[in-house]
């Protein structure tokens, strides 16, 4: 048996080395890794940091709600990140939907309310594309789940902006951007110093504000994540008891076995 | 069959179990378990089977409760798995331990069939319980593909056009089979429909086969790890002895089932499937769920469509014609110092072509694949023959 495993074991380093020098050949033109930042939600004890993803909810709300919709959250949902339910109100309440068709049979314009979903900022994919060049702004709800390394990601793309090299031509209304596929990206830079007022005083650089807006839309994709850790923890805690028990067990019923 | 002779001497002191045991034999059946003979020496590999019977049991549990929310539409499907992660009480427990599941399932009959492969356990007399294995596998495999297709993001959809359209090769009637799979031109709602249907649908003939399964496997019992005929007294009863070993074996199993449902619960799927559906957007690289990978890499390695296809149900087909293609008499590894190199380099091979099949098609990852899905075939063909008439197995014990 030891033999197997010694053997396995040199098996395994060569495929880990043939595999690291023919991905470290093929990424040579794509897009840039993205920056490796330090999160609080990272880990098996990772947490969201409330007064970080209120203020990531101010910079959606005053920069990213213009062209992006959050379409998988209702406004009540935003309790969980410490909104009180009158502040929610008072949130909800600045938006304007249709509903209806009434008695009368119209439909009428009213504000949202708690148990709405987040409004959309375009009524219809082909009048956000208008407004955008042609290009769709995509939905922010999943957006750190449905990208490689999401969080990552999103936090490089937006501090990641900056002048493109000589060799490069930029197409018409697009922006140089090394993190984005391709490397030129349609959203023109979201983000500049001091663009938001945050109320608890923080200082809204660039970089603060790109963290704030990635831990708000992390909240977003994965609201479940805080619950789904700590009840993590009791049942490994649990399983570790119950496959020692299990083992003793075994061992005792065993003992006789030659 | 001792309760059956008291049964027929029960006048008044006829329990209501052994009643009932007399009409429907179920106390006898779960006294079979007792009964049932099982060598001394089998290692926590033999605990494999029953943690893919218990893998199946979430599935199946999980999945019901899934299909309670679940709405098979093209424009409500992505939105309805979103709000049952979100709104429907403890609905991410529930769709997290159904993915992560199915990758876990994959785990442990992957490691099953390995099992299998070292130990011999392939050989008369238990042929048929090898080929009911690898239908079993194929009836997974499809059940898999069905129910990755249904949360209707990005991979769902595309990787549904992919592997639907691969049956456009078949000759002559190749578009037309697709259409009929599809339910109309192009992947859509009635596709969608009957793939939720038959997701629910398999799972139930996987049990029925996993009972064929089962009989095979009494009617000879487990082989072991030193592949030879076991007698009585190199026996034990399997339960309590393989009861709490197998207990063992589901710990460590829910243990790492356990880390990736709650702290890597997306690390075995693909980012693209939470992005909805779009007919319209093709992404960068379509890739399979990983463990159809290595499949993938073989289907990929030849330049011809037909070709790939036929050459990819063959690598799967193959594995019927197994017990014949390894003529040795010995079955474990142990003793067979020549298969025993032959069958680590199939699972290297296996493990390349896993690696290429998530890669890009194209250099060098296409010349690798062709290599590696060649030995695949070689190792049956032309390796395992060849060993089995030249090989100079070692002395087998007398017993256990």
């Amino acid at each position: 048996m030891k033999h197997e495993f010694v053997m396995l074991f040199r098996i395994f380093i060569c495929i880990f080395l043939l595999c690291s020098s023919i991905s470290a050949s093929a990424h040579s033109h794509t897009a840039l890794p993205p920056k490796k930042m330090e999160w609080p939600f990272d880990g098996m004890f990772g947490t969201f940091d409330r007064q970080a993803a209120q203020r990531g909810f101010q910079v959606y709300k005053e920069v990213c709600a213009a062209c992006h919709g959050l379409y998988n959250l209702s406004y009540r949902n935003l309790k969980d990140i410490g909104f009180s339910d009158a502040e929610i109100k008072e949130i909800a309440k600045n938006y304007t939907l249709q509903d209806g068709p009434n008695d009368a049979g119209e439909m009428y314009d009213r504000p949202a309310m708690p148990s709405d979903k987040f409004v959309h900022p375009y009524p219809n994919e082909q009048a956000a594309r208008a407004a955008n060049n042609g290009a769709y702004p995509p939905d922010l709800s999943l957006v750190v789940k449905s990208r490689e390394d999401g969080a990552n990601y999103l936090y490089s793309l937006l501090t990641g902006y900056h002048d493109a090299p000589t060799d490069i031509t930029i197409m018409p209304g697009l922006s140089y951007n090394p993190y984005f596929a391709g490397t030129q990206i349609a959203m023109p830079p979201p983000l500049t110093d001091g663009q938001v007022t945050y109320a608890d005083g923080t200082k809204a650089s660039v970089e603060q504000m790109a963290r704030d807006v990635t831990i708000f839309l992390q909240w977003s994709a994965e609201p479940e994540m805080e619950h789904r850790k700590s009840m993590g923890l009791k049942v490994m805690i649990f399983l570790v008891i119950f496959t020692i028990f299990f083992y003793i067990a075994k061992q005792r019923i065993w003992k006789d076995v030659k | 069959m001792d309760s059956k002779t008291n049964n027929v001497n029960c006048n008044k002191s006829c329990s209501i179990i052994e009643w009932i045991d007399y009409r429907l034999p179920f106390l006898s059946f779960l006294k079979h378990l007792q009964h049932y003979r099982t060598p001394k020496n089998l290692s926590y590999l033999w605990s494999m089977g029953s943690i893919a019977g218990i893998a199946l049991v979430i599935q199946i549990v999980t999945g019901i409760v899934l299909a309670m929310h679940y709405t098979p539409h093209v424009d409500y499907a992505f939105e309805s798995v979103e709000k049952i992660m979100r709104n429907v009480n403890y609905g991410w427990l529930i769709r997290y331990m159904h993915a992560v599941g199915a990758s876990m399932f994959f785990v442990a009959v992957y490691i099953h069939i390995a099992r299998g492969l070292y130990y011999g356990s392939y050989k008369t007399p238990r042929e048929l319980l090898w080929q009911i294995g690898i239908v079993i596998f194929l009836v997974m495999m499809a059940t898999a593909f069905m129910g990755y297709v249904l949360p209707w993001g990005q991979m769902s959809y595309w990787g549904a056009t992919v592997i639907t359209n691969l049956f456009s090769a078949i000759p002559l009637v190749g578009e037309n089979i697709v259409t009929w799979l599809w339910g109309g031109f192009s992947v859509d709602n009635p596709t969608l429909n009957r793939f939720f249907s038959l997701h629910y649908l398999l799972p139930f003939i996987i049990i029925a086969l996993v009972m064929l399964h089962l009989i095979a496997l009494h009617t000879h019992g487990s082989n072991n790890p030193k592949g030879i005929d076991v007698t009585e007294k190199d026996t034990i009863p399997f339960h309590p002895y393989y009861t709490i070993k197998d207990f063992v074996g589901f710990g460590v199993y829910f243990l790492i089932f356990a880390f990736f449902i709650f702290y890597e619960p997306n690390y075995l799927g693909h980012p693209d499937n939470y992005t909805p559906a779009n007919p319209m957007v093709t992404p960068a690289h379509i890739v399979p769920e990983w463990y159809f990978l290595p499949f993938y890499a073989i289907l990929r390695a030849v330049p011809s469509k037909l070709g790939g296809v036929l050459l990819m149900f063959a690598s799967i087909f193959v594995l019927f014609f197994l017990p014949w293609l390894d003529r040795s008499p010995i079955r474990s590894a142990s003793f067979r110092p020549l298969y025993r190199i032959s069958f680590w380099l199939f699972v290297i091979d296996c493990l390349v072509l896993g690696y290429v099949g998530g890669k890009p098609p194209e250099e060098p990852y296409l010349t690798i694949s062709r290599i590696a899905a060649t030995y695949y075939f070689f190792n049956f063909f032309i390796l395992l023959p060849f060993i089995s008439k030249y090989e100079k197995p070692l002395p087998l014990p007398s017993s256990l």
